[in-house]
């Protein structure tokens, strides 16, 4: 071989090198996911089913992301922690019971007509202990839609005045003013569905709908039906 | 390609490392562009910080990232030493109208005005971003071969979706005119170098800084628009729209100033001779799309300049609450982005003609009408954008004349396809590597441009926008189209650029593959469309997913006959380096009446020209008949 | 392609007639493909017979595909049979005629592309205009509007999901489209915030969603089906999730479904704003 093929070898083999390292870098950039959380499983004897707990945070702070730590959120609640994800586990077949504690203000509907509790077992959520089919739209904070199994769930904002607001998760209802929401859903067959948040929250950006609002494992997400 | 290093004096040592490195080269611009990035980005962050409430909350700063990547640029530009011939001139210092000709390789690393160099730059910058492109397209087909799996998360798959076709568009516009215009129209026309030297080097050092620029949106987040950028979604997007906006932009200016130098240097610097009757066709195709590309580029430019004062400084160009129209932003683009398809599709044109009379043995047939062509497309490109808005719920009064318009567009293209074929009747043809991607050009161009016509059609435009049909459609004309066409060029230059001859076997393997899979990949797609897929998504309807994992399948062979490619040319490239003979094609084309390797000056005299390049075939008889044995 | 012409060259005696043969080559071939393309494809064709629209680009996209075959077929026998019949012997260094060009062809050819192009044109146009757009948006003012009672319906796009008003039901907003069979729909498609599509694949409708603008279609439903409902413009995460299933049903089975949205979703009617062609819910821009 000559000098010159050993030279452009030699610069050959190292930019290889150089490149397979930066394919791997762009291909765990690639498929990063949030961490899949399953839903609890309800014992039998309490009807079955699964139970899954979120909260809604104003802000999701430092040490849940580093990058965006403004940015609304939703966690969910595992293993005794609040736990920065948005993909879900949910059985097949059977009904899931969603708690969700809502630490956040209100934006309002950008479609007030997703201020009807739509999809839910009875069509109605219970809103701090009472049971209701609808909420003003203008004190939406968040939704909790899987519009593929028509599920709309608008959950209603802590008022500005609150004395005790949550500032960055994680944030526990027994310090902070919250809204308690419960609602159950029925699952079908296995599938992957998306859910999503219908109020435009992602502050800072245009019609509220950037930023977090299309970023998984902020207010988006999915459900896995297993 | 010279010797690696210049002769050194017997006696003399050679120079050490650091001094080497030392000066202004690709070195001292990455270091120089670091630098300017963070004080971009520092000026930014002052500029639109915390005071500022939106910043707050989004925890973004656009206006650091693209005052960033302003003051990368233009680091990187004067690292390279293109702000050295201004200020020396302006401290009165004498000009320097040649940098770094004929010293080695190092000046395929740096600003180098030999027009020669650019272009062996440009066609080595242009692959490696091309084949980062195709890494992306190969992602994007895993992720198409189920239904609905999440091979990749649903942002990572838009991010990729959009770099893909922006980085091949953004590239491939200068696909042509960057390696194989400046290479060899200078020397097609009987010129020493381009009107513009500096410029052209600086064209292709823009266009490397692009396509860094946009490699880096995975680090702030991608963006969700695809290439076409529509408002308002460009608005909502996180940071790393702003690294679409700069690479796009400076691909504006790097395709202006091309097409400006490609333009002047074949009006002013035509040898003595050299009429205008007499120009090669492809001398024609690269004036047609430089003329275009300066008229089109400056709108895109000024087009996502808008787009950037909408997203950092609140202005309402394209927000409709604030008096804005997200119609004006898909006008505006598509009024670039029309004729911007056919600066790619015009040099395919030119390469396909070029080559036909050299290996069929017979002058071009229908010169005029070819120039006309070409011409014809070039004009009508600005008269038909709004076919990209037919459902858009433009003017209904508009679409009648939109559709006749595009419809017209096909007239001019129809004349390059009957040239090409009045070019191999009765021709003596020999199926060389080159020859066979015109062949292959010609049938994937004719299915790409059919399938425009499908699409030109308003009423069958209704049921086809926005979905795989129109994406295979453009794959055929593009890829189909430009890209076959690319690289029967670089078979059939290679030996006058780089003096050696690439591997028979190898070549043609690497062209069947391509050909086989490339109509396997993109065939599948236009009834994927048909049956209702739309574009950009990654989750489809169960029953079509036999046909996308035979796309899939079929992508990831097109894949792989690349790196039979890049096989082929690592070996013959560097370690066989066979030479090639100085006119293996036996052309009579200017460029290969000179010696390999071509002298830096081109000629040593300029040569006086009496006919064009077609020179080819038998005379025929008086009376018409041929003679009984037509001779070499 | 003729063989004699303004550059001419006589057939050498010995050569075959390669004009002859290749006309009646692409003949034959044309007459066996075009009877195929027009009676077995034809019928086939998308979008399928769901609408009147529809129906009208099935024969659309015939004639089309009619046009193309001969072209299609001229080209690439041509290709084939030029490589097959004209090729340099082995080694050899033959050269072929020096003919630079033929004024009769070149004329022929410009005259024929030219009618076939524009006679495309002006049939597009008649069916565009004829079939009231072909199921495409209009624009806020279709150029030619049907006549006799329309039910207008319209189609409100969001991130991520379509959602439905019928004015002429009180205003009521479902998920669901539900379309009753054999009436003139006049779809008025808007967004509420980035540019969206709405495709209904088997009525052949596509019109694009943009904020503060109505782009008015017009379909006629005339099979009892389920159909597609997807997004045709990228508008961000979820746009390839942003799809639906609409119903084409019986008057009867209309009215009886629009009774019970009515009073399934009163408490959504109550606040939901007056019907107005479009909406422009206020934006949340930056700095508050």
């Amino acid at each position: 071989m000559s000098g010159f093929a050993k030279k452009v070898l030699g610069v050959g083999a190292a930019v290889a090198v150089l490149g397979v390292l930066i394919g791997l870098y762009v291909a765990s950039w690639a498929t990063s996911f949030p961490q899949t959380v399953s839903a609890t499983a309800n014992p039998a004897s309490a009807g079955g089913g699964a139970n899954l707990t979120l909260e809604t945070v104003a802000a999701v702070g430092h040490t849940y992301s580093p990058a965006h730590p403004d940015w609304v959120s939703y966690l969910v609640r595992s293993g005794g922690r609040w736990v920065h994800s948005t993909v879900y586990d949910v059985p097949a077949n059977s009904v899931v019971h969603v708690t969700i504690y809502q630490y956040d203000s209100p934006t309002g509907l950008r479609n007030p007509f997703l201020s009807q509790v739509q999809g839910t077992l009875g069509g109605t959520m219970t809103l701090d202990g009472k049971t209701v089919d609808s909420v003003n739209p203008e004190e939406a904070s968040h939704t909790f839609a899987i519009p593929e199994l028509g599920v709309f769930v608008p959950l209603p904002g802590v008022s500005e005045e609150a004395k005790h607001p949550c500032e960055e998760a994680p944030c526990e209802a027994a310090s902070s003013d919250h809204r308690t929401i419960t609602f159950s859903f029925r699952t079908g067959k296995k599938g992957l569905y998306r859910w999503q948040c219908f109020v435009p929250c992602g502050a800072g950006y245009l019609d509220g709908n950037g930023g977090p609002m299309q970023t998984l494992g902020y207010m988006d997400g999915f459900i896995r039906v297993v | 390609m010279t010797s690696t290093a210049a002769p050194v004096p017997p006696g003399a040592t050679s120079r050490p490392l650091w001094r080497r490195l030392a000066g202004f080269n690709l070195l001292s611009a990455v270091i120089l562009g670091v630098a300017g990035y963070y004080i971009g980005w520092l000026i930014g962050h002052h500029i639109g910080g915390p005071s500022y409430k939106y910043e707050a909350s989004a925890d973004e700063n656009d206006v650091a990232l693209l005052l960033g990547y302003a003051g990368g640029v233009v680091g990187f530009l004067v690292g390279l030493g293109f702000a050295n011939y201004p200020i020396s001139r302006m401290l009165g210092r004498p000009a320097s109208l040649r940098e770094k000709e004929g010293e080695g390789v190092g000046r395929y690393f740096g600003l180098c005005t030999d027009h020669k160099v650019v272009g062996i730059q440009y066609l080595v910058g242009i692959g490696l971003f091309l084949f980062i492109g195709g890494l992306n397209a190969m992602l994007i087909r895993v992720e198409l071969l189920k239904p609905s799996a999440t091979f990749v998360g649903p942002n990572q798959y838009l991010s990729l979706v959009g770099m893909h076709g922006t980085m091949m568009i953004g590239m491939m516009t200068s696909g042509v005119l960057g390696p194989f215009a400046n290479y060899f129209v200078p020397i097609m026309i009987g010129a020493r170098r381009m009107a513009f030297p500096r410029v052209e080097a600086l064209t292709f050092w823009l266009l490397m800084a692009a396509g860094f620029i946009l490699v880096t949106t995975i680090f702030f987040g991608g963006f969700p628009t695809g290439w076409t950028g529509y408002a308002p979604l460009n608005d909502q997007a996180v940071r790393g729209m702003d690294s679409y906006i700069c690479f796009f932009a400076l691909v504006g200016v790097s395709m202006t100033l091309l097409g400006l130098n490609m333009v002047v240097t074949i009006v002013t610097m035509r040898a003595p001779g050299l009429t205008w009757s007499r120009l090669p066709i492809f001398v024609w195709s690269v004036l047609a799309t430089g003329v275009t590309m300066v008229l089109a580029a400056p709108m895109l430019i000024a087009t996502l300049l808008m787009a950037a004062l909408d997203r950092t400084i609140n202005t309402s160009f394209f927000v409709v609450g604030g008096g804005g129209s997200s119609y004006l932003f898909q006008n505006l683009f598509w009024f670039f982005g029309h004729p911007e398809v056919y600066i790619l599709a015009l040099p395919g044109f030119g390469i396909v003609l070029e080559l036909l009379p050299v290996f069929t043995r017979k002058p071009l047939w229908g010169y005029r009408l070819a120039v006309a062509g070409m011409f014809g497309v070039s004009l009508m490109s600005f008269f038909v954008w709004q076919h990209h808005l037919f459902v858009s719920g433009i003017n209904a009064d508009l679409r009648p004349f939109f559709m006749l318009s595009t419809e017209i567009i096909s007239i001019p293209t129809g004349f390059i396809f009957l040239c090409v074929m009045g070019t191999l009747w009765k021709a003596r043809t020999t199926f060389t590597v080159p020859m066979l991607f015109c062949l292959a050009w010609t049938f994937n161009f004719l299915i790409g441009g059919l399938t425009g016509v499908f699409l030109s059609d308003t009423p069958s435009d209704t049921d086809t926008h926005g979905s795989f049909f129109v994406l295979a459609h453009f794959h055929y004309t593009i890829v189909g189209g430009l890209v076959f066409a690319f690289f029967g060029a670089i078979y059939y230059w290679a030996p006058k650029m780089i003096g050696l001859r690439f591997n028979e076997r190898l070549s043609k393997l690497h062209f069947w593959l391509m050909f086989v899979s490339f109509n396997s990949t993109f065939l599948p797609l236009f009834a994927l469309g048909m049956l209702g897929m739309p574009r950009r998504v990654s989750s489809y309807a169960p029953s079509l997913q036999t046909l996308n994992d035979w796309a899939s399948v079929s992508a990831f062979v097109l894949g792989f006959s690349m790196l039979i490619f890049l096989y082929n040319a690592v070996r013959s490239l560097i370690f066989v380096r066979a030479p090639a003979e100085s006119n293996p094609w036996r052309s009579k084309s200017l460029e290969w009446q000179v010696p390999t390797p071509v002298p830096v000056h081109n000629f040593d005299q300029i040569p006086v020209v009496d006919s064009d390049p077609y020179d080819y075939g038998v005379p025929l008889l008086s009376g018409g008949a041929q003679p009984a044995t037509a001779g070499a | 392609m003729s063989s004699s012409g303004a550059a001419g060259h006589a057939q050498v005696p010995g050569e075959p007639n390669h004009t002859r043969r290749f006309a009646t080559i692409w003949i034959v071939a044309t007459l066996i493909a075009l009877p195929l393309v027009i009676f077995v494809l034809g019928p086939h064709m998308p979008p399928g017979n769901g609408s009147e629209q529809a129906s009208g680009k099935v024969t659309d996209n015939t004639v089309l595909a009619a046009m193309a075959t001969p072209v299609m077929l001229l080209v690439v026998i041509y290709l084939i049979y030029s490589t097959i019949a004209f090729r340099q012997p082995k080694g050899g260094a033959l050269e072929g005629p020096a003919v630079r060009g033929d004024a009769r062809v070149q004329t022929a050819w410009i005259v024929i592309t030219s009618a076939l192009v524009l006679s495309l044109a002006v049939y597009g146009t008649v069916r565009l205009e004829s079939d009231y757009g072909a199921g495409s948006g209009n624009g806020p003012s279709p150029l030619v509007v049907p006549s006799g009672p329309k039910l207008p319906v319209q189609v409100i796009a969001q991130q991520w999901q379509f959602t439905y008003r019928y004015p002429t039901y009180g205003g009521i907003e479902t998920t669901h489209l539900y379309l009753p069979v054999d009436r003139m729909i006049e779809l008025h498609v808007t967004s509420i915030d980035v540019i969206h599509s709405f495709w209904a694949y088997q009525l052949g409708v596509k019109a694009d969603a943009n904020p503060d603008v109505d782009n008015i279609a017009f379909v006629k439903p005339t099979k009892l089906e389920t159909f597609d409902v997807r997004c045709a413009e990228l508008c961000g995460i979820w746009h390839g999730y942003m799809r639906d299933k609409g119903h084409v049903v019986t008057q009867a089975a209309f009215e009886t479904w629009i009774h019970e949205q009515q009073s399934r979703l009163a408490p959504a009617r109550k606040v939901l704003p007056p019907y107005r062609r479009t909406y422009l819910p206020e934006p949340i821009r930056r700095g508050g």
